[in-house]
């Protein structure tokens, strides 16, 4: 019996959202009278995992295995739950954990809850909280299976060090046919994306042209956050869609959100609502956002962004 | 080429969100139930291959009979047959091994299926699916060319976008960019009416054995007032983002 996590890296280094996986599991293994191994793939440091709670971890280094592939990913770690014996399996909700979290639950024939905000509430039966609905409601899930999948919201549990050390394994799997092969990646490496972003500053119709957004990109840089956008502004090729976020594009579940120029529909809140802090700048006090945020200002962006992104830069050079 | 399109029964994006029995269930009253939107930029495409490269074009549905006007929506739009299979769809793996069984008796080439639902949004039926055929798979496509049996797609990653090409069987997990929003359809008058001779065939579901289970739901907490800051004042929102917040 164990709780297998998922660790991923990215060019050897863990992402953020691995130590947040560990810690959970730690918490799942505690409630369970278990331990944590964690399954890392072309990852250095691995001894760091200690550290958020993993007392082992199958590490597979492999040349072959240097892009992600969801089929031999899922693969992988199908082959280290059966050699541990896991009976839970833990993953993020990055876009590739959430690729191959599906052909892993069919691999082990586990029943897979995804956008899981909470440790169990039991678990006998297992029961986790996941979102539903778009972040309008949450849904109490039971898993029935033997092993059972789940799919952490990233930043929904944050990071817990317990301050423990670690057994390193080598593991040698066999890997699978691809059956899919990456011919090109278009990745702005320089910028934080939206799904590992603390902060996200988005922008709306209300910014009047594409030409406009360096109010967005400077105040996104002094913050260190990634940039998003509302689907119109998508729609009308302001920002490419790989920014829209909401009910039909990209969840946002940053510690902070900053919405300028965003009416707040409907449609634009359930996507973003799992942040943490909203901050709303718009010129119209009526305006649906100003009931979901947690802070606002009632003014026109152009005058007020500036403003903020000066005092936000003297503020961090003061706290540097 | 043979495509199965599965659509998604799910609330209008506007929708309210309730539940009855004592927070178990799902409240559709007043509800109005549309095609899931990744699912229509999936069909889309499809009506792109039908028109262009001679595809047939199927939907399918897994769900009670309340889900047919979802279907014939779908047929108006154009797709040539509908299948439903008659049960409720309970969880995202009893949903795809239904899946399954339609696609191997249909042999179909390429099966096009949403991002996720914006219901459950668990993004989980096409991956699934695909293991059980065993065909590959491709999640978050925001592109998708076909030629012969090879396929060119476009892939969301986080932070950007990345190409990959693969083989037919293939199974997809749509949403926007694989058309563009001005390209979807309004179905007219001509394809109501067609639509209506349309086949749509019902069929009867496997044991349909769940794994997972929705025991109760529940709405987030009412969230307090917004805290206004003077637009004359921004030094206030930078400290109540450091002291208060403690976000910054
Ligand atoms: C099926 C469906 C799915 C959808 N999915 C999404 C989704 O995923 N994401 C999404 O975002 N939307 C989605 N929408 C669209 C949504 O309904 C809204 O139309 C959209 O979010 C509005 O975008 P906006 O706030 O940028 O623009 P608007 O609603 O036009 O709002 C612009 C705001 O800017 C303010 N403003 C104007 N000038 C200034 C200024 N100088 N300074 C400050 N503020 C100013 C205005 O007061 C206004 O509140 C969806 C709609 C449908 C039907």
């Amino acid at each position: 019996m164990s709780v297998i996590v998922y660790t991923e890296s990215e060019k050897g280094k863990f992402k953020k959202a691995a130590f947040e996986v560990v810690s959970y599991a730690k918490a799942v293994a505690d409630q369970m009278g278990t331990s944590v191994t964690a399954v890392t793939i072309n990852a250095e440091n691995v001894e760091s995992l200690g550290n958020y709670g993993a007392s082992k971890v199958l590490s597979v280094n492999n040349a072959n295995l240097d892009t992600f592939n969801a089929k031999q990913y899922a693969s992988v770690i199908e082959q280290a739950t059966k050699q541990d014996g896991g009976n839970v399996v833990i993953v993020s909700s990055s876009a590739d954990s959430k690729y191959l979290a599906p052909l892993l639950a069919v691999g082990l024939e586990a029943g897979y809850v995804p956008n899981v905000v909470e440790a169990p509430s039991s678990v006998s039966p297992f029961t986790v909280k996941r979102t539903a609905f778009t972040n309008k409601a949450f849904a109490n899930t039971e898993i029935s299976t033997d092993v059972k999948l789940v799919g952490l919201s990233n930043n929904s549990f944050g990071l817990v060090e317990s301050g423990g050390s670690t057994s390193v394994e080598e593991f040698t799997p066999s890997i699978p046919d691809s059956g899919v092969s990456v011919e090109s990646v278009d990745k702005a490496t320089d910028k934080v994306s939206i799904a590992d972003a603390e902060i996200v500053v988005s922008g709306g119709r209300g910014l009047k042209g594409p030409e406009n957004w360096a109010l967005v990109e400077d105040l996104a840089e002094v913050l260190g956050a990634a940039t998003a956008c509302s689907k119109p502004v998508s729609d009308l090729g302001w920002r490419s869609h790989s920014e829209h976020v909401g009910q039909t594009g990209k969840p946002v579940a940053s510690n902070l959100y900053i919405a300028i120029g965003i009416s707040g529909a409907i449609q634009h809140l359930a996507g973003i609502n799992s942040s943490k802090v909203k901050v709303v700048i718009n010129t119209d006090p009526e305006a649906p956002f100003f009931k979901a945020a947690d802070y606002g200002i009632v003014g026109d962006a152009f005058e007020v962004i500036p403003k903020l992104t000066e005092k936000l830069k003297a503020f961090k050079a003061q706290n540097a | 080429m043979k495509i199965l399109v599965c659509i998604s029964h799910v609330p209008d994006t506007t929708s309210k969100i309730n539940f009855t029995d004592g927070d178990t269930k799902f409240d559709t009253n007043g509800v109005q139930f549309v095609i899931n939107p990744n699912d229509e930029f999936g069909l889309t495409r499809a009506m792109w291959f039908k028109e262009k490269q001679g595809a047939s074009v199927d939907v399918v549905n897994v769900g009670g009979p309340e889900t047919e006007p979802t279907l014939r929506k779908a047929l108006a739009i154009g797709a040539d047959a509908a299948i439903r299979v008659n049960t409720e769809a309970t969880d995202g793996f009893a949903v795809a091994k239904q899946l399954a069984k339609v696609v191997n008796d249909g042999a179909y080439d390429l099966v096009i299926a949403g991002r996720e639902s914006i219901d459950y949004n668990g993004g989980m039926v096409p991956g699934m699916l695909a293991s059980l055929i065993e065909a590959n798979f491709v999640a978050n496509c925001i592109g998708l060319e076909i030629e012969g049996t090879r396929a060119k797609v476009v892939r969301e990653i986080d932070g950007g976008k990345e190409t990959v090409s693969t083989s037919l069987p293939l199974v997809i997990g749509g949403q926007k960019g694989l058309v563009e929003e001005s390209d979807l359809r309004i179905p007219n008058m001509r394809g109501i009416m067609m639509a209506r001779k349309k086949p749509l065939n019902v069929i009867e579901p496997l044991d349909p054995s769940a794994e997972t289970n929705a025991t109760s739901f529940e709405k987030p907490a009412p969230k307090g007032a917004v805290k206004l800051v003077d637009a004359d004042n921004v030094d206030e929102l930078v400290s109540l983002l450091h002291n208060e917040a403690k976000v910054i």
